[in-house]
């Protein structure tokens, strides 16, 4: 049996790797994506929490989680489509008006 | 300190987050955003890996559908749609925070991990109460299960997600619709100016008929 600690461990580094991309990339699909990495790193502790405390509401938090990521992508894609279309960049450091 | 035994799910375990953890490094290190969404979903496929070494098939079968299915698929699309050429930095304005990344990537590990250590990680010896009957080991994370509290104990938050995933249809919709005055504007210029260049060529070939019956 793999110890509670690891699960936890390997999590925290995810979650860390995403913070540093959110800093270090300027690509606004790029930030995105550690979004969703950062999401799934708090969700592997969910479940594995939900293992270790035999308790399964942990898991219903992920399918929610998982559903609230799902309509962000939606949107934020779309909103990165009408940036784009207005700005023809998605580089965020020139997109920093609040306004299209 | 104890010996630490080697099974073949710490093996697995080791293996899984030895990728997932260079494929998350990799997705932030690319220039190429198309690159980082494949090892982004790399990165999920070996969570689901993770999550059916932990006992959760559900969560294992949702994260590959929906994740790594459906929210890649919509990433990768609008990659390819936007059409992106390669990483034009013209002016990176802000170049001395690359430089801070890496104390800052030490400093928030060693903080978590610190939060870790804490964490009580003995198993408590009572089963809960939200576990059908039953061995509730055995029986957790199968759909059934989580099925069982889905629709008794969280009704209401899984009634509000369905609207929130009906509010974020529309909303993308209405966010990626093109602005058709907008558009009508732009056609009308362009055939204003197709109808101008039309008009010239017209009037320079009536000019050189003119000198051509001089």
């Amino acid at each position: 049996m793999v110890p509670l600690s690891w699960y936890l461990a390997l999590s925290a580094v995810l979650f860390t790797i995403g913070v540093v991309g959110v800093v270090i990339q300027r690509n606004i699909i790029v930030l995105f994506m550690c979004i969703e990495l950062m999401l799934n790193a708090v969700n592997l502790t969910l479940v594995s929490f939900s293992r270790y405390l035999g308790d399964v509401t942990g898991q219903l938090f992920v399918f929610i989680v998982m559903a609230v990521a799902a309509a962000e992508a939606a949107v934020g894609l779309a909103i990165i489509i009408s940036l784009f279309r207005n700005r023809e960049t998605l580089n965020v450091d020139e997109a920093d008006l609040l306004k299209l | 300190m104890e010996q630490i035994a080697i099974d073949i799910p710490r093996l697995l375990f080791l293996a899984f987050a030895g990728i997932a953890v260079v494929a998350a490094f990799n997705l932030i290190l690319q220039r190429n955003p198309i690159y980082s969404a494949l090892s982004l979903i790399v990165t999920l496929c070996v969570m689901a890996a993770l999550f059916l070494l932990l006992n959760a098939p559900f969560i294992a079968v949702i994260q590959i559908v929906v994740y790594a299915g459906a929210i890649m698929v919509l990433f990768v699309f609008v990659i390819m749609l936007l059409n992106i050429r390669e990483e034009e930095s013209k002016i990176d304005r802000q170049k001395y925070l690359k430089w801070l990344a890496a104390p800052m990537f030490l400093a928030l590990l060693a903080q978590v991990f610190a939060v870790i250590r804490y964490v009580d990680t003995t198993p408590p010896s009572i089963p809960s109460a939200n576990a059908p009957g039953g061995n509730p080991a055995e029986s957790l994370g199968t759909v059934e299960s989580i099925a069982n509290a889905m629709f008794t104990t969280y009704v209401l938050p899984f009634e509000a997600t369905s609207v929130l995933i009906l509010m974020a249809i529309v909303g993308s919709m209405l966010l990626a619709k093109r602005d058709s005055k907008q558009d009508i504007e732009r056609i009308e210029t362009a055939l204003d100016a197709e109808q101008a260049e039309q008009e010239q060529a017209h009037l320079a070939a009536e000019k050189s008929n003119k000198e051509v019956a001089a």
